[in-house]
């Protein structure tokens, strides 16, 4: 029994001169949230768009829910989708439309009942029938994640999915995928905030001038570095947590 | 590979009918498409045709042809617009990870325009018959025109889609359209061209327009194309061949 969602050795991507990938090792454990780090231009969205069939490599093996993507492309996109970094909804459809579309591109028997259920689950229902365009940042993100979960992906990639997004959509979106996660979906995440990966990863990757240079738990890393110093500091709340505070309490009103 | 390829026209009517939704939501589509030629054809019918001598009894009849390919012109920044949306958004790179034809996505953007010109004409025709259009042509005639128009909306379309898929900007995207929106106006499509200075009669004569005008009013009044048909018929195979290369080389690249 295969037990790895993702399997990657040796993957190499130059584009001209500009060797972006220089031997990419990694796996993913099925039904585990991984997530990628690397500062912008890392490579990080590169090896999304290798791994989700966009993108050819120039060398290593590349195995996707336990296809080849470059021998099976087919079969790897009928398991996986994508979230890129902007949300890839239709402005000009309604929220219903969007996801009754994907569920007819996935061939699914029920497209209405499918795109029902969703909208149910991410809370769109109220503004099923408007036009996307008239939707909230954190309205859109919901939608995107919905459509990604149309006909229910073993795994899901999420590259960089909270950039731009403010502070209560990012932990709403959080709690999204912390869901996903416990219903058994592997989740491929990359981004470049680093409380993001402690907050969500099982398992956390760097990717640093074209290399993964450490991977392992959040524990695992931790160990790398020298032992904790006990010191003792004033501790400050910071502007997000004094945004939220003041901002849930206007809520709660 | 097998089951996506039995699906490739499912998936292109799902793209059709987004991409037509697209056009019947846009209030700014609709009125550059149809409303801007009927009053082109108004304006020039009503206010300028008493002044114009074409040689014809019925300016309407000379008019129509020119007025049918203003509003296929008109069309084509849309068609660029709206591709270049997609791959700007994401929504090609959604589509190219979903499994589904990788070509559907494109080719879904072609037959909408197809289609939104078919209707744009159909509209255009049948306000030139309440303003007094009639034409003898038979069946066979009015298929010729029909093929003869579907390639040369072909022909802008992929211009367009060179354009849509290799911009860097909206507005680069859409500025293909000035170029074409001009071909109808220096042609015979308002006036014959014998009433034009050397230089500009000589552009007339000899750019693609004019040719399929010429086609569709032989066609139209039931008088031999001759060789015209064929020029018209050679400019867009041509175009359709050479835009057709390059934008799929834009369409690899870019998805």
């Amino acid at each position: 029994m295969e037990n790895k969602a993702i399997r990657v050795k040796g993957l190499k991507k130059s584009y001209k001169e500009l060797d972006v990938l220089k031997g990419v090792d990694f796996e993913v454990e099925q039904g585990s949230i991984f997530a990628l780090l690397g500062s912008n231009g890392a490579g990080k969205t590169t090896i999304v768009k290798i791994l989700t069939t966009l993108l050819k490599q120039d060398s290593g093996s590349v195995i996707v829910n336990g296809f080849d993507v470059s021998l099976n492309p087919g079969n790897v996109r009928q398991s996986i989708s994508l979230t890129g970094q902007f949300a890839a909804v239709d402005e000009i459809l309604t929220g219903r439309e969007n996801l009754v579309m994907i569920a007819r591109l996935r061939h699914l028997k029920d497209p209405r009942q499918v795109a029902d259920d969703l909208l149910n689950r991410f809370d769109l229902t109220a503004a099923a029938d408007r036009a996307v365009s008239t939707y909230s940042g954190g309205m859109r993100r919901r939608l995107d994640i919905a459509m990604s979960l149309v006909g229910k992906p073993l795994l899901i990639f999420l590259d960089e999915p909270t950039s731009g997004l403010d502070p209560e959509v990012r932990i709403e979106f959080w709690q999204i995928v912390r869901e996903l996660a416990d219903g058994g979906t592997t989740v491929f995440l990359t981004t470049q905030y680093l409380d993001e990966a402690e907050q969500l990863a099982d398992r956390i990757a760097i990717l640093h001038e074209g290399r993964i240079i450490v991977s392992g738990t959040l524990s695992d890393l931790k160990k790398l570095f020298p032992a904790t110093k006990v010191e003792y500091i004033e501790k400050q709340p910071t502007l997000e947590e004094i945004f939220l505070a003041i901002v849930g309490k206007k809520e709660q009103k | 590979m097998e089951t996506i390829k039995n699906y490739f026209f499912i998936d292109l009517s799902v793209m059709l009918g987004r991409s037509m939704r697209h056009i019947f939501r846009s209030m700014d589509t609709i009125i550059t498409v149809t409303v801007m030629p009927v009053a082109l054809m108004l304006l020039f019918v009503y206010v300028l045709g008493g002044a114009i001598q074409t040689g014809a009894d019925n300016y309407v009849n000379y008019l129509l042809p020119g007025i049918l390919l203003v509003a296929i012109a008109n069309s084509i920044g849309y068609t660029s617009f709206r591709l270049f949306t997609d791959v700007q958004r994401g929504i090609f790179e959604r589509f190219h990870s979903m499994p589904i034809a990788r070509s559907a996505a494109l080719w879904g953007h072609v037959l909408t325009s197809l289609v939104s010109n078919a209707i744009s004409v159909v509209v255009v025709i049948l306000v030139a018959l309440l303003m007094g259009f009639r034409s003898p042509a038979g069946v066979l005639s009015w298929l010729a025109i029909a093929g003869i128009l579907a390639l040369f909306t072909l022909a802008l379309t992929w211009i367009a889609a060179i354009a849509g898929l290799s911009a860097k900007s909206v507005d680069g995207a859409i500025a293909i359209a000035y170029p074409i929106h001009f071909l109808p106006l220096i042609s015979s499509a308002f006036v014959p061209t014998r009433s034009m200075p050397g230089p500009v009669r000589a552009f007339a004569e000899n750019q693609p327009v004019t040719s399929i005008i010429e086609t569709i009013r032989a066609l139209l009044s039931n008088r031999p194309a001759g060789h015209e048909i064929w020029i018209a018929l050679a400019w867009c195979v041509g175009i359709i061949f050479v835009a057709y290369i390059f934008a799929m080389r834009a369409y690899k690249r870019r998805a």
